[in-house]
């Protein structure tokens, strides 16, 4: 998210266009320079080597480890040939640049690999685990950006109760980590009151009362605190849209106090408060490992964090993708809603 | 005057700016040569993209510079690294635009004019202390401003404050980059006879930056008229302002408006006289005025007019200098005007 | 780990701060309760965190403690209780707080080590190694750190180092690209381009003259940093990642509570609140450091409350009331609130605009000329309210109405131009947009007719190619035309009374003219009054039918344009007149007016002038100055207006 402002001057309609293209092709050279396609083209491509730099660094870690799949999966007590066999077999023993080229090779043409433990293809078993991992973020997503920019937004234009109500709420959803505060919702919704099941998860597709109901604690987990950060951070952005001088001149000038609030300081303040939704979409991802693990649901970060333990690298590696993936996808977004918001941006 | 006399000679500087990848570079100055002669004010005067403050920062190293060359006192200082940088701040100093922007909030007014002096290797506290509350007075604040931060000080009193940094090292020029834009007119008023007086003092030459007309005649012996980076006219200060030989020099000087109202009338009058001939479009080769000029004919939109000296002895690029020459009447300023020599 | 990033978003334009003075960045924070209160907590973790172990050597390597006193919740053995193999829950908690800050410490390190540096050169030098830098941290920030932490935990199990130093490593992007637009404003400051004209090497321009100014924005960055890292520690320690038991760590005692958490609910509620104070405690000081170091604005965006019911007039000469006053002020007087008590900035304002005159306020900076403009539309910048006075607007009270009566004379019938165009339309909408919604507002009609007469009103302000133009945004647009804009803008409600507020301070002198030029044709055009607040004589001279003249807060002098330049009848207006460089004559010095403009509160009693004044005598010390009538039409709050006279 390098967010270049250009120098955007040109000095009237009178100024020379240096950058004239030719009238005939005209029409389809302009929608390939449109801004938006400029920003989505350019996300992609970097979302290229982005892809490579993890499963890469991933690859190489993992074969870091100390230890050996060989041995996991048979145990200690194996004759020595079975385990170069299984090794030989798995193709670990192959030069890394050799695995990880067989690897990038596979990957490209959507095979993932199986897992060297249980053989059950990758794809497969993140594919499995993913509308929760999807069902989790999307939802504390959702809600944190409608309550929390709405709280964001109401405690900068009232002031008062409300404004202390979001001050405390972000100095509380701040301060509480993810794992403690899912704990305590356990035993006070789950445990003592009963309104919400402790663990586990039921699809979508199963029941949509009970897949909300399975998620609610999770969600509120998960969310509180980025829902505090972002209520404090629209309110700062809206107060200081509402200080700023053309904020001023359109009161001057008899603008209504409604789109004065709604129109001209909110689309300037969603710049400032879109611009952390990617960051945030990142650390949600870290947050849902937590939270899963919590609350046990059979999510891909619960599946992270028990693979680490073994050798299980196409697992792994699986995982590291699927996660970069989100975030290229959110990031995308967040591009694109910020180069449509602000013009400034668009003039390179 | 010889070149030996020249304290600054500066000749066809050409300064470009990078604005983006597939854009031209933007070219803020282009061709300009000028001298600083010593205890002379050479004033420079021109609108927002003149490159006037361009060419001050190019002479003090903080501007990348295309073409063209630089010396002071008669060493070449165009590509000067920054341990060059320090030998010459002994001799070429400046005094910024800015009053807020220009001291260091986080630092004493001591600590600023002293670092000057450390600069230069002065190194005992006392010696340092006792000079910098010397200039401190002399540029008419109290001794015991030296141990405050910039906050307490208004924007004139910055601005001296300023004025002393720069005079710290006993300089020889001073660059000054519209000193007095940013001040209030009284204050203005005293920062310009602080300035004046200094120079008298101190053997002083200025190059100085500005874009009020008024303010530039009173301080300088020299007036050069800078339009999109280029010379448009050049010359002593009573003859430019007095008898203007270029059409830009004409319109900026009526621009202005007087302080007094009925002569203002007439100066108005005088201006709605000279629309601007629009059909004349931007070009690149000829005149960088010609889109706004009311003199504008065919020649001056393919051919770049070169610097030509009138009778009066001033330097002016314009292809109907003449006809603009005999045109202007003796501008109506209500001042006594006299020559600065 | 969430709050790593949210921290990071720039809170504020100025994230370097405005005025930072060193000594007293630290004397303000130490005046706050807040910052003080979080700093000794935390010193008091720290200093928990170094000597517990010292003091209760035995209970890192403790495997099980009293194993008949489990799960017990506090009591006078254990104050907090005994964990799930009857280990005391506070000794635990005492020393487990050395491996958790021991754990911030690195992360917050490495972050500091890695985004500091390469934050400044990215800020410093720009170019490419800005772009690369730039790139690096765009890598960094689009990786799902957790994965990246996880893996690197397993290469090296149970390393709180690696994991803590990899989490810094991730992170230090989110610092740099903080430092780096923290820095960029300050590279463009004067003083360092002095200290580079004086020959100063870029590492100690950087180390002295940079670093001190961001320094502000760096610590409250470590602060919500500290956070972060502790959140992440503790969270990792949870999962039982970090510290290999029987370790005591915050995160690890909650682990181990979570799995009696039906047994014995109170084990998670320790290490808990332990953490959360912790946290809280670097948040609330990394905001009382932002506070310290900004000057914000610290009026919270509140209902304007209702204006005082007009009082009496003070017994003021009133100007020769023309029947037709279009505008009429009557003792205005303006005042903020401060520490000190209420302090006015304006003081008796009275004058009148008639119909179709313009009518220039003119003054130095601090005079009260703005502040009496925007009294008019009742919108007195900050904290500061009318405290007496009139303002009649044709026969109509304006002080003390309600904000929404108010709202329909703004732009209706009272308009407002200012001195920033650039800055006065709204950066993220266009043009067209932007005038179409001030015609509806206004006008009421449809869209499309609102559209329409948009353009009209560009054509108005002589702005070539209205329909290109009306597409635009405000950043595409010169000075001057964004000026004409503003001015479209402010005739869309076909007002009465335009005020100009410094209209064109900020232009160049030849947009200026045009300008003015401009102001005058659309007043004949409009039959339009306007009130031009300037500190320009030369502009009153070309515009203005009237003149009143302020000085540190109070009006010195009222008349028509041309007898005020003829004959000016007070000390100051004489002086100001004569300092202006146009007037001067070149080989003398010009003259001055000695000393400074008094600030409000600091007013001297009497004649406000008279410190400086060159006429003064005892009398005008004494008591306030009135303004009196010497003649008609001409009014001066001076006793000894018939020196002035005496001196042409």
């Amino acid at each position: 998210m390098v967010f270049q402002v250009g120098s955007g001057s040109t000095a009237g309609p009178g100024a020379a266009s240096r950058r004239a293209g030719p009238a005939a092709v005209g029409g389809v050279l302009e929608l390939l320079r449109h801004p938006l396609l400029h920003v989505v083209v350019r996300r992609l491509l970097l979302a290229v080597p982005l892809l490579f730099v993890v499963s890469a660094l991933s690859f190489v870690l993992v074969s870091l480890t100390p230890g050996d799949a060989a041995h996991e999966i048979l145990g200690a007590n194996a004759p020595p040939s079975a385990y170069d066999n299984l090794r030989h077999e798995l193709g670990l023993d192959l030069p890394l640049y050799e695995q990880y080229s067989r690897w990038i090779r596979h990957a490209v043409s959507g095979d993932l690999g199986a897992s060297l433990f249980t053989g059950e293809k990758v794809t497969h078993a993140i594919d499995a685990r993913l509308p929760v991992t999807l069902s989790l973020i999307g939802l504390s997503l959702a809600i944190v950006f409608v309550v929390g920019v709405g709280l964001g937004v109401l405690s900068a234009v009232r002031g008062g109760a409300v404004g202390r109500f979001v001050d405390a709420l972000s100095l509380i959803g701040f301060a509480l980590p993810t794992f403690w505060l899912g704990l305590i919702l356990i035993v006070v919704f789950a445990v003592n009151l009963r309104w919400f099941p402790a663990v586990g998860y039921v699809p979508l597709a199963e029941s949509p009362s009970k897949w909300i109901r399975s998620l609610f604690l999770p969600v509120l987990a998960l969310g509180i605190h980025s829902l505090a950060g972002i209520a404090k951070q629209t309110r700062e952005a809206m107060l200081d849209a509402l200080a700023s001088e053309y904020v001023r001149m359109a009161r001057a000038n008899g603008v209504s106090a409604r789109s004065i609030l709604f129109r001209h300081a909110l689309k300037n303040a969603a710049i400032r408060v879109v611009t952390v939704l990617g960051v945030l979409t990142v650390s949600l991802l870290g947050g849902t490992v937590i939270v899963e693990t919590v609350f046990a649901l059979p999510g891909l970060g619960g599946l992270a964090v028990s693979n680490k333990i073994q050798h299980d690298l196409p697992m792994v590696q699986g995982i590291a993708v699927y996660f970069s993936v989100i975030v290229v996808v959110v990031n995308l977004v967040v591009d694109v809603a910020y180069t449509w918001l602000d013009p400034r941006v668009r003039t390179h | 005057m010889t070149d030996a006399a020249l304290l600054l000679d500066v000749r066809g500087l050409t300064v470009e700016y990078d604005v983006g990848r597939h854009i031209a570079p933007l070219r803020a100055v282009d061709g300009v040569s000028l001298t600083v002669a010593a205890r002379e004010t050479v004033g420079l005067v021109g609108e927002s993209g003149s490159g006037k403050s361009t060419i001050g920062r190019a002479i003090l190293g903080l501007a990348p510079i295309k073409e063209g060359n630089i010396s002071f006192a008669g060493v070449d200082i165009t590509h000067a690294g920054h341990r060059e940088r320090r030998r010459l701040s002994a001799d070429l100093q400046v005094i910024f635009q800015d009053p807020y922007s220009s001291l260091n909030p986080t630092r004493t007014i001591g600590q600023t004019l002293g670092e000057t002096l450390r600069v230069h290797g002065e190194t005992g506290r006392g010696e340092v202390a006792h000079r910098v509350a010397a200039m401190l007075e002399r540029v008419g604040l109290p001794a015991d401003a030296a141990g405050r931060y910039p906050a307490h000080f208004s924007g004139g009193q910055r601005q001296r404050i300023a004025i002393a940094r720069a005079l710290m090292a006993r300089p020889r020029l001073v660059i000054c980059d519209e000193p007095v834009s940013a001040l209030d007119l009284s204050v203005q008023a005293q920062v310009l006879n602080l300035l004046r007086e200094l120079q008298d003092e101190l053997q002083l030459s200025y190059l100085f930056i500005a874009h009020d007309l008024a303010v530039v005649r009173h301080l300088s012996h020299r007036i050069i008229v800078l339009y999109r980076g280029r010379v448009m006219e050049q010359g002593e200060a009573a003859v430019v302002y007095a008898r203007p030989a270029h059409p830009y020099t004409q319109i900026l000087l009526e621009a202005a408006p007087l302080p007094d109202p009925d002569a203002q009338r007439r100066r108005r009058l005088r201006r709605s006289n000279r629309r601007a001939n629009a059909a004349i479009a931007d070009a690149e080769n000829g005149c960088p005025f010609a889109p706004r000029c009311p003199f504008a004919i065919e020649i001056c939109r393919s051919v770049r007019p070169r610097l030509e000296t009138t009778s009066s002895g001033s330097l002016v690029a314009c292809h109907r200098w003449r006809e603009v020459h005999d045109q202007t009447e003796p501008t109506d300023t209500g001042a006594v005007t006299g020559s600065r020599s | 780990m969430s709050a790593t990033e949210v921290a990071f978003a720039p809170v504020s334009d100025d994230p370097a701060g405005a005025v930072t003075e060193a000594p007293r960045f630290l004397r303000r924070l130490l005046r706050k309760p807040i910052a003080v209160a979080c700093l000794a907590y935390l010193a008091v973790v720290v200093g928990v965190a170094i000597v517990a172990p010292f003091v209760l050597p035995d209970v890192a390597g403790e495997q099980a403690g009293d194993l008949l006193a489990v799960r017990q919740g506090p009591s006078w053995n254990h104050l907090l209780g005994t964990d799930t193999l009857g280990r005391d829950v506070l000794d635990r908690l005492l020393v487990g707080s050395r491996v958790t800050m021991v754990g911030v410490a690195e992360a917050l390190f490495v972050v500091l080590a890695l985004g500091v540096p390469l934050g400044l050169a990215a800020g410093f030098f720009g170019g490419r190694v800005d772009r690369v830098v730039g790139w690096l941290a765009d890598l960094a920030f689009s990786m799902p750190a957790i994965i990246i932490i996880l893996v690197v935990l397993s290469v090296f199990p149970q390393s709180m180092l690696a994991g803590m130093v990899t989490l810094g490593v991730l992170a230090a992007p989110g610092l740099m690209r903080v430092v780096r637009s923290a820095t960029l404003p300050v590279r463009e400051e004067l003083y360092i381009a002095a200290a580079r004209v004086s020959g100063l090497s870029r590492t100690y321009i950087i180390g002295r003259h940079v670093l001190p100014r961001i320094a502000g924005a760096v610590i409250v960055q470590a602060s919500l940093l500290s956070a972060a890292a502790l959140l992440v520690q503790s969270g990792l320690a949870f999962l039982n990642l970090l510290v290999a038991p029987p370790a005591p760590s915050w995160g690890g005692m909650i682990a181990d509570a979570a799995t009696a958490i039906v047994l014995q609910p109170w084990l998670i509620w320790p290490p808990g609140v332990a953490i959360a104070l912790t946290i809280l405690a670097f948040g609330l000081l990394g905001d009382a450091v932002r506070d310290a170091t900004t000057e914000r604005w610290s009026a919270p965006v509140r209902r304007k409350k209702q204006r005082r019911a007009p009082s009496a007039a003070s017994a003021a000469v009133r100007e020769t009331t023309h029947a037709q006053a279009l505008l009429s002020i009557d003792g205005l007087t303006v005042a903020f609130p401060s520490p000190a008590g209420r302090i006015r900035v304006i003081e008796d304002v009275s004058f009148q605009i008639g119909a179709g005159e313009t009518v220039g306020l003119v003054g130095e900076s601090g005079c009260g000329k703005t502040v009496t403009a925007m009294a008019i539309l009742g919108l007195v910048p900050g904290n500061g309210e009318i405290e007496a006075g009139r303002v009649v607007f044709d026969s109509r009270e304006l002080v003390g109405l309600a904000e929404r009566e108010l709202s329909r004379v703004r732009g209706k019938e009272i308009a407002l131009i200012s001195q920033e165009p650039m800055i006065s339309l709204n950066p993220v909408f266009r043009i067209g947009w932007q005038l179409a919604e001030a015609v509806q507002r206004h006008h009421g009609v449809s869209r499309r007719a609102a559209r329409a007469r948009a353009r009209e009103l560009l054509r108005q302000v002589r702005l070539p190619q209205p329909e290109i133009v009306a597409r635009r945004y405000p950043h595409q647009l010169s000075g001057g035309m964004a000026q004409r804009v503003a001015i479209a803008r402010a005739l869309a409600g076909e007002p009465r009374l335009l005020i100009a507020d410094e209209p064109t301070t900020a232009l160049d002198v030849t947009v200026q003219a045009e300008i003015l030029d401009l102001l005058r044709e659309l007043q004949r055009e409009q039959k339009m009054a306007i009130l031009l607040v300037t500190h320009d004589w030369g502009v009153v001279a070309d515009i203005c039918d009237r003149a009143v003249v302020m000085y540190a807060g109070q009006i010195v002098e009222r008349a028509a344009s041309l007898p005020i330049f003829r004959q000016p009848l007070h000390p100051y207006t004489e002086a100001l007149l004569a300092s202006n460089p146009q007037h001067a004559p070149e080989d003398r010095l010009l003259p001055t007016i000695p000393g400074m403009v008094p600030k409000p509160g600091v007013w001297p009693t009497g004649c406000h002038f008279h410190p400086r004044c060159t006429y003064a005598t005892a009398a005008c010390r004494q008591r306030p100055i009135l303004l009196e009538q010497p003649a008609a039409d001409r009014e001066t709050r001076c006793i000894h207006y018939d020196r002035l006279l005496a001196t042409r």
